[in-house]
């Protein structure tokens, strides 16, 4: 069979769940605060264009959270199935957050039901808007519960380990760790960008294919400025993540950059090809001092090597190729959506041009695989520990067989429901145009 | 009242709740499915999306939450049963993301295909029957440990009485506690036709109940003595249960009072499935695994505990906004309102 070892094909189907999971989840916790913002901006001036706006989204998001709720009910049986011996003894230490992400999505799911079933039922939309809020907060407050747990996973704190025997557990300072500000904040910051250029790009390709309807350029500015600033945040406090992954894990900072020898003053390295028996880097950019300023903020730090540790505790070394994706679709989407701001605001052309609209389609997808190729930097990048330095995976892993038959399964499972998505998110807006949920407004109707 | 049977008692709440509102679900999809072969639908259909499209999420929500708890009242269940479960969990696992999924494909998109209705249906006994084998292995008798690892023997499982006595139930008790429920659903909404076709599948499945659960206690008698033991030093417990069932019965024989009738499910479902649980103490995997080994530590039980009140006192209001806005309220319920 494929995969005969279970450690190896655990590995995989927890990378293809979370894979999966992570572009729902990312929508789940960034779309709501988009909503809020068109339907403020649309109570504020007064604006129908504004309104329909946060009404349309949230028709698409009911359905991206229904496949964000299954495929999250899934990762979180699935750890347990897979990865037995860790959730043992994470149960004992973090399983305070996970629990409260639970009461989290309860909330948000109570508030998204009721919000998505009384567009009509308030005579003042302000109330109606009230609504929002606690499925934004709810949301956001799931994305940090589990991103706690995951910082745990990269920093455990909160207990000592005595003879194999997990003592004086506690569960707050679980919780608090030293990964924990950085991810946190990044993760959610992320989200909220990925959004942004998410429906920005569904704006552009509507202009991109002919449209001229000012509702898509309204929506198409909004979510670029909203975009750019999120941009900014995500770019700084990236910064701060490598921070944090210099003091506490070398070994991984040492992977992004092919980083073999301790060195000060080390430059970073862009792209490039790998020798890894000679531990020489081909083709790559180096940026003098970068790296230094990265892992401590001064350009004549000491960045650690890899050298440094043994053999079996680095990362593998493609996580180079995955940070640096990551990074530089950070920086393009950053420039984009800043040159196109300023471009409106000054009345360049070039930024209403085709081909511009067509790069800001490209950047939806793009901001997308970044939120991917930052997870597969982090959790890659965290091998061979599932609990770093306290448990392998290895050691985590299920003993039993047939993991590698439900890999398939999950596999197929997960092309019929991102196709169902697809295929039913069409159909609505097909079936539904701008133009004919304005014509319904307008007549006093109501936009199904 | 300790810390371990504390954290099984709020856990096997959340199992109870997911039980009834997940059994209305899937009993519902059900009916749906059987009105459009039987080309009744016409009668059915309407209650049952009103009835269910805002709570869906709901529902699954008390599921997650059985789960996320167990693992952290009890760590322990997560090696035994995080390692035999694999199979029969992925495939469960699989059956409710096509189901979610494919209703939220359905209700928000746009509806209208047979095959989907039939599919949903179909999972709505699937599902039941495959996360019931949990009940079952927990009995005991089908685990061995192998070098130290918890190994399931399948053949003993599915050749195993009990485990089909087991799966029967399930599918029944889904189909019973959704046709009563929607009985008096279909009632308040004052559908008279609805109303005298879900009593019909009421009454049709009362009398299969009490059969495979009286099966199950006897098979029990050989397979788990043990247990059968616990069973019948409070056989009190499922005595009453039994009264409650009649009286619902001969209420919806007679029409009468569905909202009692409701509330007598609750409660004849509510002791048998707590007399059960009681019963069961204080294993939670017979005979290798039982509340007391398999414990959190306490820092752990307590801050759970905290943050269970603390979520609850959230909770409930909303839920009730939720309830009063859908459940209850009449212009609602009669399709006045969206
Ligand atoms: C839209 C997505 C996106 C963008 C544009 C960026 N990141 Fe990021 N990054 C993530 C999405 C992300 C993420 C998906 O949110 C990760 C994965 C795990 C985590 O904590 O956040 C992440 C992790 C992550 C880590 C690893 C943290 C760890 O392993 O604990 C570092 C060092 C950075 N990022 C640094 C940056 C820098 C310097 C960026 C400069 C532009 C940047 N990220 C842009
Ligand atoms: C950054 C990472 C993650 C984020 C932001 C996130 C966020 C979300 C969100 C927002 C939902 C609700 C569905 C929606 O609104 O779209 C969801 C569902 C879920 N997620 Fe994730 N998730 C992440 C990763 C994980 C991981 C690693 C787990 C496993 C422990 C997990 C477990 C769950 C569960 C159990 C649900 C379903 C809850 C329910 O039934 O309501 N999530 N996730
Ligand atoms: C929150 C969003 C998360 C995402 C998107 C994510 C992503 C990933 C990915 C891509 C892998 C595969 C790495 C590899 O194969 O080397 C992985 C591994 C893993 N993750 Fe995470 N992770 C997240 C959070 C978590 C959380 C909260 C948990 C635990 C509660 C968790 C548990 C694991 C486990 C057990 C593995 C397998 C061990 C490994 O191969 O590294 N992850 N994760």
């Amino acid at each position: 069979m494929l995969f005969e070892d279970p450690v190896f094909a655990s590995r995989m189907l927890t990378l293809l769940t979370l894979t999966f999971h992570i572009i729902y989840a990312t929508i789940g916790v960034g779309v709501p605060l988009m909503i809020m913002i068109a339907q403020w901006i649309g109570i504020r001036k007064n604006d129908m264009h504004y309104i329909l706006m946060a009404r349309r989204w949230a028709r698409g998001f009911v359905v991206t959270v229904a496949v964000g709720v299954v495929t999250g009910t899934i990762i979180g049986l699935q750890l347990s199935l897979l990865w037995p011996n860790f959730m043992e003894l994470a149960g004992n230490i973090i399983a305070l957050p996970l629990f409260m992400e639970v009461f989290a999505f309860f909330f948000e799911a109570i508030f998204l039901g009721i919000y998505v079933y009384t567009w009509d039922r308030f005579d003042d939309q302000r109330k109606h808007f009230l609504l929002l809020i606690p499925v934004a907060l709810g949301a956001t407050a799931s994305a940090f519960f589990i991103t706690v747990v995951n910082s745990f996973m990269n920093a455990p704190a909160g207990f000592d380990f005595v003879d194999g025997q997990l003592v004086h557990a506690n569960p707050i300072a679980a919780m608090f760790t030293a990964a924990m500000p950085t991810k946190v904040s990044h993760v959610i910051v992320t989200a909220y960008m990925a959004s942004a250029f998410l429906l920005a790009a569904i704006a552009a390709f509507k202009l991109w294919k002919g449209s001229s309807h000012e509702y898509h350029k309204k929506s198409l500015y909004l979510m670029m400025k909203v975009g750019f600033i999120f941009s900014v945040a995500a770019a700084l406090i990236g910064d701060f993540s490598g921070k944090y992954v210099a003091e506490y894990q070398p070994e991984k900072l040492a992977a992004f950059e092919w980083h073999f020898e301790t060195e000060e003053g080390a430059p970073l390295l862009l792209y490039g090809a790998l020798d890894e028996e000679n531990q020489e880097t081909k083709y790559a950019i180096h940026i003098p001092f970068a790296l230094s300023i990265l892992a401590h903020g001064n350009p004549m730090a000491e960045v650690t090597g890899l050298n440094e540790f043994p053999q079996e505790e680095t990362p593998p070394l493609v996580v180079h190729y995955f940070f640096d994706t990551m990074v530089t679709i950070g920086v393009f989407m950053m420039a984009l959506s800043f040159i196109y701001w300023f471009g409106i605001k000054l009345g360049w052309s070039f930024v209403r041009a085709s081909w511009y609209r067509l790069l800001i389609v490209i950047g939806g997808p793009l901001t997308f695989l970044a939120i991917e190729a930052g997870w597969w930097t982090a959790e890659v990048g965290r091998q061979p520990w599932i609990l770093r330095g306290i448990m392998t995976v290895d050691q985590a892993a299920t003993s039993s067989d047939y993991v590698g038959w439900m890999f398939i399964l999950f596999l197929i499972l997960y092309i019929v429901l991102g196709a169902g998505t697809v295929f039913v998110l069409r159909r609505i807006f097909k079936n539904n145009p701008i133009e004919k949920d304005l014509e319904k407004y307008n007549k006093g109707g109501d936009p199904a | 009242m300790s810390l371990e049977i504390l954290g099984i008692t709020v856990l096997w709440t959340f199992l109870f709740g997911y039980v009834m509102v997940g059994s209305i679900d899937y009993g519902a999809g059900v009916f749906n499915a059987y009105s459009i072969i039987t080309k009744k639908d016409h009668i059915l259909s309407k209650i049952i999306q009103r009835y269910l499209s805002p709570v869906w999420e709901v529902t699954n929500v008390f599921f997650v939450f059985f789960f996320v708890g167990i693992v952290g009242f009890f760590p322990q269940t997560a090696y035994y049963f995080g390692t035999i479960f694999l199979i029969p969990g992925s495939i469960a696992l699989i059956l409710l993301a096509i189901r979610g999924s494919y209703y939220a494909f359905e209700t928000y998109g746009s509806r209208g295909h047979k095959g989907y209705a039939f599919m949903y249906g179909m999972s709505g006994l699937f599902i039941p029957a495959s996360l019931s084998i949990v009940l079952t292995i927990s009995e005991g008798g089908f685990v061995d440990i192998v070098n130290g690892d918890p190994v399931l023997n399948y053949w003993a499982l599915f050749t195993s009485p009990l485990t089909w006595a087991i799966v029967v139930l399930s599918v029944v008790a889904v189909l019973y506690i959704s046709a009563v429920f929607l009985t008096w659903y279909a009632n308040k909404t004052g559908d008279k036709d609805a109303t005298e076709l879900m009593r019909k599948y009421a009454l049709a499945w009362a009398l299969p109940l009490i059969i495979t659960a009286s099966g199950i206690i006897f098979e029990l008698r050989s397979h788990n003595p043990a247990h059968f033991e616990r069973i019948l030093d409070i056989w009190w417990v499922f005595g009453v249960s039994f009264l409650l069932w009649i009286a619902t019965v001969a209420l919806i024989w007679s029409r009468k009072k569905y909202s009692l009738v409701v509330w007598l499910l609750f409660g004849q479902f509510a002791l048998a499935f707590f007399g059960y649980g009681f019963s069961h103490y204080p294993y939670l995997l017979y005979p290798h695994l039982s509340i007391y080994e398999g414990f959190t530590n306490q820092a752990m039980a307590i801050s759970l505990v905290v943050a269970f009140i603390l979520g609850l006192l959230m909770l409930i209001p909303s839920l009730y906004l939720l309830l009063k806005l859908f459940l209850f309220d009449k212009d609602y319920v009669k399709g006045k309102r969206k």
